[in-house]
């Protein structure tokens, strides 16, 4: 019998494909990496790009970078729930796990993809704000930026997982990603500067979540008025708290197939088959 | 030292591929798989058919290592497909009964992502030229028809060279030249000394492919046999039919004789031979013509119906 394929070589492959697919996935790479874009230029326009007291810094300055993550963070929470969701849906993981290939390979290969989507999504967002917005990127934060990057990305790829194992179907996938992202992002300075009018009840939900703690570290690294640690370690390790526990419960509640009689794509086609 | 190594040599040629006792599965209370026992030889084409709901695809399931059992013992390629050890997964083939593959993906594309995943893999042209999609080796999978997404689920069904291969309804929907492509694919494996476990809802799929086949009926296996010898085939009794043209049947030299509603005629008889004689002397005294006269054994079909209680005209 010949030797198992080198696991390094069965994770490039897989973080090859999923990547692909990806790309070839104009509602996943749109939301993805053009609409925080859009969103970034679009209030560009509405608002200009004056300076913010409360930040010290310009608005795009604080801005770019806060879509940026949200934008890391599309591609790895949003990403890997829906697609994984939608795979099972279609017996995709149900056909994956009737083949030799290691589930731990394959859930690897997930991530990866989704760090590579969302370091392309930074880079993309960063630089047209570099280009056409005048933001500033500065040598000796930039460690601090890829570490809190790195550390964001990874806990909510973890998360993702957890809401694919969690939810029945792909259409809850992207119910609940949506549900959860999107508010938290209102109250996480990723859609409005973080001010003090806010009631605290709404910043201790927020500190809940692990979101503002990607967004605070990040965006502070790339203002050149912030004085606090260059690495701020308190965040990371709510965020790696958090991906760990997420990772733990996202193996244990991970399921290879849709759930009999889910309102799933692949029972609606089976519907149809059986119609004709 | 030769005597031993010859001794384990039999021992593996003799051990079956295939080996199931008592194997039950429970859903809540729904017993779907009651008591089955199944022996599958290597190089063998086994066959399981039976109608939806009759356990059937719960049986496959359990020993593709899908689905846990609630008691019994299998053993498939000698281990227990629940282990789902990497050894076992890389020595079977499963061909899923709905076709499921990225729609991103183009066929050779996706051929050789699966194949990336197995130690001993076919090349991807040998396979797409195999299963007839050679002129689709570039489209999208999203672009393929049924038929064609068929056909592709059998190349990465067999894209790990596996021992024995798992066909799930493999031809369903399939018109019948990719039917007669499909078929010779299996013949060609089978040519390889591989084993393979099919289910199908087509007799004459069954009839052609299978070496050995089982009907599957609430839970439990009804009859096993040779596609010849099924439910006692082989022996049954012979049936004439022919049309009646109205007239009186009186002095018919027959025994068990049936008219039906529409006139049809059905004698059915241990001694064919000489019925046919007797029934041709009959009619030739009176003048008359036996039409659409035929001399049949009981189909495959007809032993599984009456197997599984479904009718004919269901």
């Amino acid at each position: 019998m010949a030797d198992h394929p080198t696991s390094l070589g069965l994770l490039a492959t897989q973080t090859q494909y999923q990547n692909r697919i990806f790309f070839r996935n104009f509602t996943a790479a749109f939301f993805t990496l053009l609409f925080p874009l859009m969103i970034f230029v679009v209030f560009s326009l509405i608002f200009g790009n004056e300076y913010i007291d409360s930040l010290g810094v310009n608005l795009s300055q604080y801005f770019g970078p806060a879509m940026a993550a949200f934008a890391a963070v599309s591609a790895s929470y949003t990403n890997i729930a829906v697609t994984t969701a939608y795979q099972r849906d279609e017996g995709i993981l149900k056909r994956i796990r009737g083949t030799p290939l290691p589930a731990g390979i394959y859930l690897g290969g997930k991530i990866v993809s989704a760090v590579i989507i969302a370091a392309i999504s930074v880079v993309v967002l960063m630089a047209v704000g570099v280009a056409f917005y005048g933001i500033q990127i500065y040598a000796e934060t930039l460690p601090a930026a890829i570490v809190t990057f790195i550390f964001g990305v990874g806990c909510f790829a973890a998360l993702g997982l957890l809401v694919a194992g969690l939810v029945s179907s792909g259409e809850g996938a992207t119910a609940v990603t949506n549900a959860t992202l999107l508010p938290l992002a209102f109250i996480s300075g990723v859609f409005i500067i973080p001010s003090d009018e806010a009631p605290p009840w709404l910043d201790t939900v927020a500190d809940f979540f692990p979101l503002k703690h990607f967004v605070e570290p990040f965006t502070d690294a790339f203002n050149p008025t912030y004085t606090g640690p260059l690495i701020q370690w308190g965040d990371l390790a709510y965020l790696l708290l958090w991906g760990v526990v997420a990772l733990v419960l996202g193996i244990r509640f991970f399921k290879w197939e849709a759930p009999a009689g889910a309102g799933s794509r692949r029972s609606r086609r089976k519907r149809k088959v059986e119609a004709t | 030292m030769a005597l031993t190594g010859d001794a384990i040599g039999t021992g593996l040629a003799a051990m079956a591929v295939i080996e199931v006792r008592g194997l039950t599965k429970t859903y809540g209370d729904v017993e779907a798989v009651r008591g089955i026992d199944l022996t599958v030889e290597s190089g063998e084409v086994f066959a399981l058919l039976g109608p939806n709901g009759a356990g059937k695809s719960t049986t496959v399931e359990i020993l593709e290592g899908h689905r846990t059992r609630t008691s019994g013992t299998v053993s498939v390629l000698g281990s227990d497909p629940t282990d789902r050890s990497r050894d076992f997964r890389e020595r079977i083939g499963i061909v899923l009964q709905e076709t499921a593959v990225e729609e991103q993906l183009s066929v050779s594309e996706a051929i050789s992502i699966y194949g990336t995943m197995y130690p001993r893999r076919r090349p991807t042209d040998e396979l797409v030229e195999l299963v007839g999609l050679g002129e689709k080796r570039d489209a999208r999978v999203k672009t393929l028809s049924g038929g064609q997404r068929r056909r592709l689920e059998l190349a990465l069904g067999i894209v790990g060279d596996p021992d024995l291969i798992f066909l799930d309804e493999p031809t369903t929907g399939f018109d019948p030249s990719a039917r007669r492509q499909a078929w010779s694919i299996v013949e060609n494996l089978t040519s390889l000394g591989k084993t393979v476990l099919l289910t199908t809802h087509y007799m004459d799929e069954a009839q052609y492919l299978a070496d050995r086949l089982a009907v599957i009926a609430d839970g439990v296996i009804v009859a096993e046999g040779t596609p010849e010898s099924l439910g006692g085939r082989a022996t049954a009794a012979t049936l004439i039919t022919f049309q009646s043209d109205g007239g009186d049947l009186d002095g018919l030299p027959a025994e068990d004789v049936r008219v039906g509603e529409n006139g049809r005629v059905t004698i059915t008889t241990d001694a064919p031979t000489a019925a046919v004689h007797r029934l041709a002397g009959w009619a030739l005294e009176r003048g008359i013509e036996l039409l659409d006269l035929s001399v049949s054994r009981p189909s495959l079909e007809d032993v599984y119906l009456d197997l599984t209680g479904e009718s004919s005209d269901g």
